[in-house]
This record gives structure tokens, C-alpha cells and sequence, in this order.
């Protein structure tokens, strides 16, 4: 099908908002919007960060999930414990794939999962002692634990524990930071509100930690990684890139990062943020107080990556400037062979996007130096200030959606019937019964990095691996197909 | 009564940035802005208008500030 004109995307929200009930496609209809690059603030097109409708299929997850998930649970050498009873923990163990290096249940636990298992005494009478017992447990089991976080999932903030006194007890006892998290389920309409609760929980109990200590000599050219959760190693690719054109990575965060690394930042010249919805919060506090600037980059595809590279080398001197033309060079003939390799079998293919944080928008660039075209997109959880940052990148005329629901999603792609679809593990399996080719963009698919040079390598071949694989021509059963298929595939047999 | 961190662009235009609601406009203009004093009526580039009374000295900015709305 070819690219729709703006009134026939106009149409087909109109189409699919036709089902609900009066109040809900009101409410629907403030969500779902056409591109226009004109716009300068999306708030005129688009309203995101609002309770789901009850009723519908969303695909948010809870502020627990924004916390201990997302922010907090790569800080692999922190025990996270997951205050509360065991399924929040245990159904999302590991399941991000935030890379490290370590030996797990040594020095590092990042994908341990520590729960106090929360029974029905424990919601009566409360968890506190409960939960001072575990943390001397954890000191005895992993004595190479460097502090402890408390993520509280929903009962906690229903009972009224004090998790607060329990840590600052414990982190004297154990001479360790102890960080309690009120990040329980309930709080906010999705992950994004978790996301900004640990922000504030790490400004508050571990950003000044160390602002006495001048034992840690920094230089001229100290950078952070930021809003990076290293998924399949993006955080490594991307620190490669740096490293090579001069700077010094002093801090990752949080995939692969520790909390020396956390606590040492403040000493850094310019904080890198890659997912700018869940770690602006902090770069925006460490600029207030510390006066150190930040900047948000994207490292998805060659053209992104050259202009980013060059966007940081600009904060430096000469010297950081050639670093970044020698990095562009060194890896161009690299990218070059990827793109003439991959171009010519993707070129042209319409992708519709619905992910989370910055991906939506980030990865268009990375589709297009393939010759492929995004043409919907859209958010779980993003605020307005992420669709003002999407709106340009978008084409004309292309769909915007924002915490789409299961039925909308569906029909879209129905309509639109793009040749790639990027979402999560939930959407996966509904496409592919669909026959439309799917690639799991949260995680990668069990593959990546998708980060840098080496990740926009594995990204071609993952999406080229993922279109043009021959099961999608065999998913119609053979007494399905009308007389003229199976003839032309007998002619051509 | 927001919260409001004022800060620098890139360009050297200051961005108002209320965080509760994730609002990030460009100032066009400020009604006192001189060595001595920053503040007074202060508004947006979307039209908004936001009033504060006028600090002296100035302050440095990136800086956390409460703004009435008007
Ligand atoms: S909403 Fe509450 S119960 Fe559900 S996963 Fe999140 S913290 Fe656990």
C-alpha cells in the first residue's frame, strides 16, 4: 500500500474511534493524532500522561516496574530488594536484559531477584521488621553488597510501613547506603512516575554522597552515560564510540553501573543523555546544583550517530573535535558495507513503531539509513515534551498514538499494513499470527546491542533477518489459498 | 504557585521549565532584566504570563524559582 495522504489517516482514526462508547472515543480521540512537522508544541495535537480508560487493552506497566525495573535494578554491585510479595519481582526478573559484567551473587546480583515475600501476617501486622531481618540476611549472604535499595511494590504504601526509618536504622548498622524507594504500583498512570520517584530517590539519598570526598581526580574530558540501561550491551557500543574520540566515561547509568559510578558523577564536565523521559529529572537537578550541563544524543543508525557525536565534540575542545571526524571515519567504510549490504533488501519498507521511552523516536534514523520509513509511532508512557521532540522527526502526514490501546493497534496495522512492526513482547505474537514479520524493541529480541557502529550492524541484519524470512509467505494453510496461489506456486515449483 | 527551573538554552534563550507538568517554553520576554534586579512579569512564547518579584542581584541560573500565574 502507499504512503496515506492526511486526510486518509484522518479517516482511519476516525474509523477506529467509530466502536467505543461516546465518553471513551472523546477521551481516545485526544490521544490518536496525524503528523504535522508545522506544530511546534505537541500539546495542540496530542494528550499523553493520562489515566488508561478502564475497559481498554493498554500495555503501561506500574511505577514499581519504572524503579526497580528501569532505574534502579542495573546498578548491579546495589541489592534491590522488591518490598513486598514475590510475583512484581519474580514475573520480571531478569527479563530487561541489562548486561554486566560480575559474578553474580558474588559481587554483582543484577539478575537476582531479592523479595521479602510478603504473606498475609506480614500485611497485618506490618513488614518492618520483616524487612530490617532480610537486610541483615543480605549482609550475611553477600557481604560484597554496596548498599541496598528498598523498592516498595503496592501493599507497603497501603499499610503504612515505614520504610524510610527502617533504612536509615539499617544503613547505620550496616554502614552501607540504604535507600527505601516509595515507588509503589498504584502511584501515577504508568512507569513513567517510577521513573521520576527513583530520580528523586537517588538525588536525595545518593547524588551528595560523596561531595567531600575529593580522592576521585577528574579531568577535562569526563563525561556520563546517562538514561543508558545497556540492554544487549548499548551502553558498552555507545562507550566505545566516546572513549575513542577522547573523552573518559566516568559513570553508566544505569546499565552496567555502579553506585561509586552514581555517586562520582557530580565530578563530571557534561552529563550524555540517551533516554531523556526517564533521566532527565536527575540531569536537570545535577545541573541546578552541581552547574554541570546535559546534553540528549541518539546513537541508533550512521547518520544519527555522526550528528550526535559531533552535537558532543562541540561542548569540547579542538582536540575532541578531530576525535569525533576520526571515529566517523575509522567507521565508515564498516557502516557503508552495512548499509549497501541491507539497503537494497529493506529499502522502501513501512515500519510501525510502539515502544516506550525514547525508541519511538530515536530509531527512525536507524530505518532510514536503511532506506525504510517509520510510518506510525508511538508511546506507552511519554509526556508532551517527548511528542515535541517526535513531531520532527516524523514524516507528514504519519500516525501518532499514544498509549494506544490492544483493539486501536490492531486496526491500524490492519489498515496501514506496514512490512515490520516494533513493539513488546505482549503486541508479538498477535502480529505474528497476523503474518506481519515483528520485532520486540524493548529488549531487541533476545539480540542487540542496537546502540552505536557495532549495534546498527546487528540491527540491519535483525531487521533484514526478520522481513525478509520466508515464513511469512507459508502462515496461510494450504486449503485457504484461492486456486490462482497455489497454481502460480506450483508453476513456480 | 509553580515550581519553575529556569534555565539556559542552548541558543542562550532562557527555557522555563515547570516540571509537574512537563511544560518546557522559551521566556520572551522579562519585565526587569538589568544588573541589579531579575523578575517581574515574565512571559512566555506561547503567550503565557507569569509573575515573580523582582530579585536583586540577579540570579545565576540554572535556578529553582516559584512563579504566580496570571
Ligand atoms: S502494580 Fe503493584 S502489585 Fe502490580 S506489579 Fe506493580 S507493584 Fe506489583
Amino acid at each position: 500500500m502507499s504512503n496515506m495522504t492526511r486526510e486518509e489517516t484522518e479517516a482511519l482514526i476516525q474509523e477506529v474511534l467509530e466502536v467505543y462508547p461516546e465518553t471513551a472515543k472523546k477521551d481516545r480521540a485526544k490521544h490518536l493524532t496525524v503528523n504535522d512537522q508545522s506544530i511546534e508544541q505537541s500539546k495542540k495535537c496530542i494528550t499523553s500522561n493520562r489515566k488508561s480508560l478502564p475497559g481498554v487493552m493498554t500495555i503501561r506497566g506500574c511505577a514499581y516496574a519504572g524503579s526497580k525495573g528501569v532505574v534502579w535494578g542495573p546498578i548491579k554491585d546495589m541489592i534491590h530488594i522488591s518490598h513486598g510479595p514475590v510475583g512484581c519481582g519474580q514475573y520480571s526478573r531478569a527479563g530487561r536484559r541489562n548486561y554486566y559484567v560480575g559474578t553474580t551473587g558474588i559481587n554483582t546480583f543484577g539478575t537476582m531477584n531479592f523479595t521479602s515475600d510478603f504473606q498475609e501476617k506480614d500485611i497485618v501486622f506490618g513488614g518492618d521488621k520483616k524487612l530490617s531481618k532480610i537486610m541483615q540476611e543480605i549482609e550475611q549472604l553477600f557481604p560484597l553488597n554496596k548498599g541496598i535499595t528498598v523498592q516498595s511494590e503496592c501493599p507497603i504504601g497501603l499499610i503504612g510501613d515505614d520504610i524510610e526509618a527502617v533504612a536509615k536504622k539499617t544503613s547505620k548498622d550496616l554502614e552501607k547506603p540504604v535507600v527505601p524507594v516509595r515507588c509503589e504500583g498504584f502511584r501515577g498512570v504508568s512507569q513513567s512516575l517510577g521513573h521520576h520517584i527513583a530520580n528523586d530517590a537517588v538525588r536525595d539519598w545518593v547524588l551528595g554522597n560523596r561531595d567531600t570526598d575529593t580522592s576521585f581526580a577528574s579531568t577535562p574530558y569526563d563525561v556520563t552515560i546517562i538514561g543508558d540501561y545497556n540492554i544487549g550491551g548499548d551502553a558498552w557500543a555507545s562507550r566505545t564510540l566516546l572513549e575513542e574520540m577522547g573523552l573518559r566515561v566516568i559513570a553508566q547509568w544505569s546499565g552496567d553501573g555502579t553506585l561509586a559510578e552514581m555517586e562520582n558523577t557530580p565530578k563530571a564536565k557534561l552529563n550524555l543523555i540517551h533516554c531523556y523521559r526517564s533521566m532527565n529529572y536527575i540531569s536537570r537537578h545535577m545541573e541546578e546544583k552541581y552547574g554541570i550541563p546535559w546534553m540528549e544524543y541518539n546513537f541508533f543508525g550512521p547518520t544519527k550517530i555522526a550528528e550526535s557525536l559531533r552535537a558532543i565534540a562541540a561542548k569540547f575542545d579542538d582536540k575532541i573535535k578531530e576525535g569525533a571526524e576520526r571515529v566517523i571515519e575509522k567507521y565508515k567504510a564498516e557502516y557503508e558495507a552495512v548499509i549497501a549490504k541491507y539497503k537494497p533488501r529493506l529499502e522502501g519498507k513501512r515500519v510501525m513503531l510502539y515502544v516506550g521511552g525514547l525508541r519511538p523516536r530515536h530509531v527512525i534514523g536507524a530505518y532510514e539509513d536503511l532506506g525504510m520509513e517509520v510510518v506510525g509511532t508511538g508511546y506507552e508512557f511519554a509526556h508532551n515534551d517527548d511528542y515535541d521532540r517526535t513531531i520532527k522527526e516524523m514524516g507528514n502526514a504519519t500516525l501518532i498514538y499514544d498509549d494506544v490501546t490492544g483493539y486501536e493497534f490492531e486496526e491500524f496495522v490492519k489498515k496501514v499494513q506496514p512490512d515490520l512492526i516494533g513493539s513488546g513482547i505482549k503486541e508479538k505474537y498477535i502480529f505474528q499470527k497476523m503474518g506481519i514479520p515483528f520485532r520486540q524493541m524493548h529488549s531487541w529480541d533476545y539480540s542487540g546491542p542496537y546502540h552505536g557502529y557495532d549495534g546498527f550492524a546487528i540491527f540491519a541484519r535483525d531487521m533484514d533477518m526478520t522481513i525478509n524470512n520466508p515464513c511469512w509467505g507459508k502462515l496461510q494453510a494450504p486449503w485457504t489459498k484461492s486456486e490462482e496461489t497455489s497454481m502460480a506456486a506450483a508453476a513456480g515449483a | 504557585m509553580p515550581s519553575v527551573m529556569i534555565r539556559c538554552s542552548d541558543a542562550g534563550k532562557l527555557l522555563f521549565y515547570v516540571a509537574k507538568k512537563d511544560q518546557e517554553d522559551e521566556i520572551s520576554s522579562v519585565e526587569k532584566d538589568s544588573a541589579e534586579e531579575w523578575g517581574g512579569e515574565v512571559e512566555l512564547a506561547d503567550g503565557s504570563k507569569y509573575y515573580i518579584d523582582p530579585i536583586s542581584p540577579p540570579p545565576s541560573f540554572p535556578t529553582t524559582l516559584r512563579f504566580k500565574r496570571l
